[in-house]
């Protein structure tokens, strides 16, 4: 028998322990997979090639992408798409997730939740190359609209921006469904029933009860499907194809065709940074903190 | 019928209400008015079609057949949020994500009343129930009976004809409930409000109400006053759903008068008055209220017209005014609930004492029985 006296102490010291064992895998994993190769590609990104194997600190890599106006232009025009791309998705998601909580009951709701999951099994490069053989020219799609007469022709239905945007709605919408599900399922019936019953409409209800219920929820949801998005490079290059012009191939194209990491590195930051500067002001927008968003979904 | 309401036009009028539920009927062709400014209890046990019934009115649930008219006015096709009714729910349903005085407020801002009146008005409303000043707090810095308040007086703002109130009772702790049950019948007289309530609890339904009904597999068993229910039941559901009762089943021997003499299974005989027709060798039920027994030590000091009876004190409980003594009949073993008399007179009973007990027919009654005993 260990005395009581002298146990506690052991014991706050044995519970230091376990913590820091039981996190060591996930700090481990941190630090190599993701604090490590950013600190490189920080050191990377600040440095500019002189001469063969000679470099030196500079700001050159950040000072090319102001002054070539493709580089930023792609930049905003990615930042605007996957912006319009969260919306919808936010749009699609909501109504889905209420039939999953409010409409539909048992095993129906838990059905529905499925289907939502379905297409996730499939990679998704299967799941891009499918949407590829529904909209090329000579796919389902335009087949099927010449067949019903309302196109004389085949049109070309991929490589427009609306074809991004429904890939991009299309594989984020399980992000957005699964935490609007969990904050509507915590919303009381009776809650919507009480509103009602004051003399609220629908529209009434949805602005003063349900969405400020849901408001975590659906911030959380925005904020994984605008950094998913935004650093999606399969879809819009699927999809898009040359005129995708999405931030990511530019990347792409810098560490990989051109070689010049430098160049690539400052672009992966400057991406970072845009994704924070967003989720920030979307949650000062929305008056949430990203704490209490993190936590409540 | 003229349009507007007059003084005599109920303010609730249910004509041959029905709704079924996937064959199983919840309300059965329901018919009852309820006075203007009138406390309305409908009492019953869980699944008796109560919620139903009230959710019908408020218009959360479409009826099958038969008409509301609600002030005068038919609400056939009438949305909830359209309808001269507010509803204090179960859970009270208050929004936690506005401030008290925005909960009292919301129903006003729906009809576009302007930002400073519905202030004001909230405000003298949150008065009015005892809770000046606290429009800025939030819901959850509020006690049960605060909240209940704040749910009645969110109701009660938008000066509806019918409050509807579902059990707002049933989820406060018993000294609570007690206070708000005294609370409640304040409230209501102060405001004149029509008041429609449903409750599984009796004793609510008793000190509220002007009026009560008792409902039972979807329909009235028995609609009158509390009183009317306690001393008249007019169905053995009611006898034995409203107040204590001592329960005597057994069959009906001979009549004299009114009067009914009854054998149980075990050959103990008992006398109640009758109540609808009965034949001899009718299977019957009687009921005999607790207090309507008198305990004797000596046999002689009990009234000679009433037939008397042994029994041993099988346990006592004890609560205040309400206390009582379980007896076991003598030759039956028949357990028998007897009031003790507040005078304090058997406070020295105990257990295992036999002692003489009657009860006067005309206070017992007795009505034909379905079943066998059971439960």
């Amino acid at each position: 028998m260990v005395d009581i006296g002298d146990a506690t102490p052991v014991r706050a010291w044995q519970r230091r322990l376990i913590l820091i064992l039981l996190l060591a895998p996930a700090l481990l994993w941190l630090f190599a997979l993701i604090v490590l190769p950013h600190v490189q590609l920080a050191l990377l990104s600040l440095r500019e090639r002189v001469a063969p194997h000679v470099y030196q600190p500079s700001l050159a890599q950040f000072h090319t992408f102001f002054a070539e106006p493709l580089y930023w232009q792609v930049f905003v025009r990615t930042a605007l798409l996957s912006i319009v791309a969260t919306a919808l998705t936010l749009l699609v998601a909501f109504p889905i997730a209420w039939v999953i909580t409010k409409v539909a009951r048992g095993r129906a709701s838990a059905l529905l939740f499925v289907v939502c999951l379905i297409p996730f099994w499939v990679s998704e490069t299967v799941r891009a190359l499918g949407w590829l053989i529904l909209l090329r020219e000579s796919g389902v799609l335009p087949a099927l609209l010449v067949k019903l007469g309302l196109t004389a022709v085949p049109v070309e239905l991929l490589y427009h921006d609306a074809t991004i945007l429904t890939g991009l709605v299309y594989t984020s919408l399980l992000f957005m469904v699964v935490p609007l599900v969990s904050s509507l399922e915590s919303l009381d019936n009776s809650l919507i029933e009480a509103a009602y019953d004051l003399g609220a409409s629908g529209f009434a209800t949805l602005k003063n009860i349900v969405i400020p219920h849901a408001a975590p929820g659906i911030t959380a949801g925005c904020i994984v499907v605008f950094m998913l998005t935004l650093g999606n490079y399969l879809t819009p290059n699927l999809l898009g194809g040359k005129n995708s012009q999405w931030f990511t191939e530019l990347i792409y194209t810098q560490f990989i065709v051109r070689f010049n990491w430098e160049q690539g590195a400052a672009f992966g930051f400057l991406l970072l940074g845009l994704s924070t500067a967003i989720v920030a002001v979307g949650l000062r927008l929305s008056g949430q903190r990203f704490v209490d968003v993190m936590r409540r979904s | 019928m003229s349009a507007a309401p007059s003084v005599s036009t109920p303010d609730l009028s249910v004509q041959d209400l029905r709704k079924e539920f996937a064959g199983h009927v919840a309300v059965h062709n329901l018919s009852f008015a309820v006075q203007r400014g009138s406390f309305f209890s409908i009492l019953g046990p869980s699944g008796c079609g109560k919620t139903t019934l009230l959710r019908m009115i408020a218009g959360f649930i479409e009826p099958d057949s038969g008409e509301i008219v609600i002030g005068g006015r038919s609400m056939r096709a009438v949305a909830p949020n359209r309808r001269p009714v507010n509803m204090v729910f179960q859970q009270l349903a208050l929004f936690p994500m506005m401030s008290v005085g925005e909960n009292v407020a919301f129903g006003l801002a729906r009809r576009g009343v302007g930002k400073l009146e519905r202030t004001r008005r909230a405000d003298a409303m949150l008065e009015r129930v005892g809770l000046a000043g606290a429009g800025l707090k939030r819901v959850d810095q509020l006690s049960g009976g605060q909240r209940q308040r704040v749910a009645i007086a969110r109701s009660l703002v938008l000066e509806p004809t019918l409050l509807l109130l579902d059990e707002p009772l049933g989820a406060l702790d018993l000294k609570l409930r007690e206070h708000m049950k005294i609370e409640l019948k304040q409230l209501q007289a102060s405001f004149g409000t029509t008041f429609v309530y449903i409750t599984h609890d009796q004793s609510e339904a008793l000190v509220l109400s002007d009026h009560v009904a008792v409902m039972n597999h979807g329909r009235f068993e028995q609609l009158g006053t509390p009183q009317q229910l306690y001393y008249e039941p007019a169905t053995a559901f009611v006898a034995g759903f409203v107040g204590a009762n001592n329960r005597i089943f057994g069959q009906l021997k001979s009549s004299d008068g009114d009067i009914a003499e009854i054998e149980t299974s075990d050959g103990w005989t008992v006398r109640a008055k009758k109540s609808g027709p009965i034949a001899a060798g009718d299977h019957v039920e009687a009921f005999v209220r607790p207090e309507a027994a008198i305990l004797e030590r000596d046999a002689s000091q009990l009234p000679a017209n009433q037939a008397h009876y042994v029994g041993s004190v099988q346990s006592l409980l004890f609560d205040g005014a309400n206390s009582a003594v379980l007896l076991h009949e003598d030759l039956t073993h028949f357990e028998f609930r007897v009031a003790l008399p507040q005078t304090g007179r058997f406070a020295d009973l105990k257990v295992g004492e036999r002692i003489y007990f009657s009860f006067d027919p005309r206070r017992a009654i007795c009505f034909p029985s379905h079943g066998g005993p059971h439960g």
